[in-house]
């Protein structure tokens, strides 16, 4: 097939390349067969094992056939909350076909994934890399006769988002639900000000003017920016680079989803702002694939860049300052949020996090000292360029400076993003999005915390409640161990596998709290998950098994009571197996009852 | 050069610049427990099992490189009972029957147990269905046995640098695959370091087995990690 030769050898011979390769080849043939790994291997000059290994860790991937039209319904607990069983219900009759299956006719895949930035428009799901939101059964229906009838899941979206949603490049129906614009953010910003402003200073007057804004990286950890850039400037070096996460991959986040699409510019203006203080001549965007949609918007912003001589060589007349940005696409991995598994994966690597040290400044992209921001981050520190570090720092508390953009979800009638002034408590918060009366509130989605209405006076910012901007609320007929389980099922999934902590130690965290939820758990149960938990956080190797048992470990504090009436209390052992329960099927069939249910359970 | 002097469990010790702290404890005498780590190879980080703290923050010490003035904490009783944790996760997230096992008292894993008293795990047995493949002419891959320390993938390459062993699938599916076309290629000796280099009997040569007799094997007379302990008081 002269065809197939194209679509792998058109690439650069680069190992780098691979993950692009793999894109191509899954995009037109619905997997990637072995005869294509074996090319691809040539092609690159790779093991056939290293392409498997690339191949098999990103979810949108398969070596099995995944089907000519394929689906992936986000599996989050937004989207459980929001009617998911229904929708994956009217799929499967629909197609015929279960979810994790193609259907007979190999015309249609049902697979589940994790988060796809759409919690404050679920149930979503992304059919042939096109977003549908807010699905119901009927929806379901009508998209699987459409593809099934030859329409293409593009041609099925017939009404267009708000805002840069509707252009001719973006043509989704995804919302921007922009609830609370801020003076960071949503300020009025003259385009190009902050690289203009910048190629006006020297380097070291950027980073000084970001460190004394007192900015945080705004992914979650809190790091000092303006330190960041330093550390990353006094590297020596042959070249340094920018690394833009627009990896947001935490339940409940989608604040960057709109900053990609209605403030890109603003991001783009941050990234070379970066490059200007720490020296470097390339900017990279990690974009997850989730948002693949956004890609040619991205791209067209990046050529006016380029025409407005913002990007490019000599930039805004600086003389010498030469900077360009390309854009990378993750395949559906949440630890490539993990700065340094983001890294591996654009190098064209499975998504394993790195070892540190060194640390990314001192060697991150292709070895070279590297920043890596988050969106927000970036596009925070093109604003505090332009109106000054005095402006950012009154802005917010006296730790926490300035502004953060949240993504809220679930059980509240106004979802969206809120720009929001840190210092800001849970409860105004609630009262804002129309969540009073919560049960629960999840702060920094499954990785943060979960907490009860009497922590609702606690505040958001870097010394009480950090984080990266998920909030999901949960209404007071939520269960929170449906909520729980669905967070760990999360986890579980998501680890790289790399370590033994987070690889086998959250799989025994699930089975034991399900133990707990099925009302076999005893107190000595309890024990165990805190003590497991802590176990994982302690000695696991990145921050995915550093917070994986947060779910249960915050819980545990927050709803003693939950916990405490789902144990047998007293009793000193409960087995986990429900031999009743195994042998119900076999005794139905003799028609006869369990005999051992007694002695086992009760 | 310059030495860098560092404390483990309050005794002075010294270490080059660069050298991390489980080798720096080793030219001091003192043993921490490793089971991913090689010499020779790039350290992974990936077992956990030699988890030290410094200043409270618990971190590899097969990873991490000794500062000056650094106090870890090695034989903390809580820092050794997450060791043993890590070592029983590993035994019943796997299929581990040392009875019949080719490299029982030559094997790290079982090294480890034995120096932990293990006996048995307190995480009940996940019983994975795991697969088999001896399709490569010299070697057999037994993913049972397999955990997934990475020796294998960091150590055994072809001439030409390609990876004869990878990784593939993720969390708790990960697992080991070789590259059949590249590994029909091992030399005899090839295929001996590749068995040499896994620390449990995951790979194993083919056709020849269990050569060494009971009390000839290295872990027979004296627990893991007794050679490095020998140093101390020297």
């Amino acid at each position: 097939m002269p065809q197939e030769k194209d679509i792998i050898l058109k690439h650069p011979k680069d190992p780098e390349a691979l993950l692009d390769v793999i894109r191509d080849v899954q995009a037109r043939d619905g997997r990637v067969s072995d005869d294509a790994v074996g090319r691809i291997a040539a092609h690159l000059k790779l093991s056939e094992a290293d392409v498997r290994g690339a191949v098999t860790f990103y979810h949108f991937f398969s070596l099995a056939p995944r089907g000519a039209s394929t689906v992936y319904l986000n599996d989050s607990i937004t989207s459980r909350m929001k009617g998911r069983t229904a929708v994956a219900r009217a799929f499967e009759e629909e197609t015929g076909c279960r979810f994790g299956e193609v259907s007979a006719d190999g015309k249609i895949g049902l697979f589940p994934t994790s988060c796809i930035g759409m919690s404050d428009q679920e149930p979503s799901a992304i059919v042939d890399g096109v977003v549908f939101t807010a699905l119901n059964p009927e929806k379901a229906r009508a998209i699987v006769r459409g593809l099934r009838a030859g329409t293409p899941a593009q041609d099925q979206v017939v009404a267009f988002g708000d805002g840069l949603n509707q252009s001719e490049l973006v043509r989704a129906m995804v919302a921007n639900n922009i609830r609370k614009r801020g003076p960071v953010l949503f300020g009025a910003h003259e385009p190009g000000a902050a690289v203009r402003k910048a190629a006006a200073m020297t380097p070291e007057q950027v980073i000084d003017e970001i460190k004394r804004s007192g900015l945080l990286g705004r992914g979650g950890a809190g790091f000092p920016t303006g330190l960041k850039w330093e550390f990353c400037r006094r590297e020596k070096a042959p070249q340094r680079f920018v690394v833009c996460n627009a990896d947001e991959g935490e339940p409940g986040t989608f604040k960057d989803r709109v900053i990609l699409t209605e403030l890109p510019r603003l991001l783009f203006e941050g990234m070379i702002v970066a490059g200007y203080a720490i020296g470097a001549k390339t900017g990279v965007l990690y974009l997850r694939s989730e948002y693949a949609y956004l890609r040619p918007h991205l791209e067209s912003v990046l050529a006016d860049l380029r025409k407005d001589k913002l990007l490019g060589r000599k930039i805004a007349g600086s003389g010498s300052f030469d900077f360009d940005i390309v854009i990378k696409s993750g395949a559906g991995a949440y630890i490539c949020g993990e700065e340094s598994a983001l890294l591996e994966s654009a190098e064209g690597r499975r998504g394993e996090p790195r070892d540190r040290p060194p640390f990314p400044v001192q060697k991150g992209y292709k070895d070279q000292p590297t920043t890596v921001n988050n969106v927000e981050t970036l596009a925070t520190a093109a604003r505090i360029l332009v109106e000054g570090a005095a402006w950012f720092k009154a802005l917010g508390t006296a730790q926490s400076a300035g502004t953060k953009l949240l993504s809220v979800s679930g059980d509240c009638s106004r979802p969206g993003v809120y720009e929001i002034e840190y210092g800001l408590t849970v409860a105004s918060l609630l009262e804002m999005a129309g969540g009073t009366g919560a049960k629960a509130v999840q702060v920094g989605g499954p990785s943060g915390s979960c907490i009860a209405p009497a922590g609702f006076g606690r505040k958001i910012d870097f010394s009480d409640l950090a984080t990266g901007g998920s909030i999901i609320v949960f209404g007071p007929d939520r269960d929170i161990f449906e909520i729980v389980a669905n967070f760990m099922d999360f986890f579980v999934e998501e680890s790289c596998g790399w370590c033994v902590p987070c690889r086998a130690g959250n799989v025994l965290l699930r089975k034991k709290f399900d133990k707990v939820a099925r009302g076999l758990g005893t107190e000595g149960d309890l024990r165990d998950l805190e003590t497991w938990g802590k176990l994982v956080k302690a000695t696991s190797r990145c921050g995915l098994g550093q917070t994986s048992p947060n779910p249960i470990l915050t819980t545990l504090k927050s709803f003693p009571d939950l916990y405490e009436a789902r144990i047998r209390k007293g009793e000193e052992f409960v087995p986990d197996f429900d031999l009743a329960a195994a042998v119900q099927a076999g005794c139905t069939a003799a028609n006869r009852q369990p005999e051992c249910k007694e002695s086992l359970h009760d | 050069m310059t030495e860098i002097r560092f404390t483990i469990d309050g005794r002075a010790c010294t270490a080059k610049p660069g050298q991390t702290i489980v080798d720096a404890a080793k030219a001091n005498g003192v043993y921490i427990p490793v089971l991913c780590n090689y010499e020779g190879l790039k350290p992974a980080g990936s077992c956990r099992i030699c988890t030290v703290r410094v200043a409270g923050r618990y971190m590899a010490a097969c990873t991490q490189p000794v500062t000056e003035g650094m106090a870890v904490e090695n034989t903390a009783p809580d820092l050794e009972d997450m060791r043993r944790s890590l070592i029983e996760m590993l035994f019943v997230e796997g299929n581990h029957l040392c009875p019949s096992c080719e490299k029982s008292g030559n094997c790290e894993l079982q090294g480890l147990a034995y120096r932990y008293r293990m006996l048995s795990p307190r995480f009940p047995y996940l019983w994975p269905v795991r697969t088999v493949d001896a399709t490569v002419p010299l070697l057999m891959l037994d993913r049972n046995r397999c955990v997934q320390c990475l020796r294998c993938v960091r150590g055994v390459t072809a001439r030409d640098g390609r990876k004869i062993f990878a990784s593939v699938e993720r969390g708790a599916r990960v697992t080991i695959e070789v590259d059949k076309k590249l590994a029909a290629r091992l030399s005899e000796e090839e295929a001996r370091r590749a068995m040499d280099i896994c620390p449990v009997g995951a790979i194993l040569r083919k056709e020849k087995g269990f050569a060494l007799p009971i009390g000839k094997r290295k872990f027979d007379h004296a627990p893991i990690g007794s050679d490095i302990e020998k140093g101390i008081g020297r």
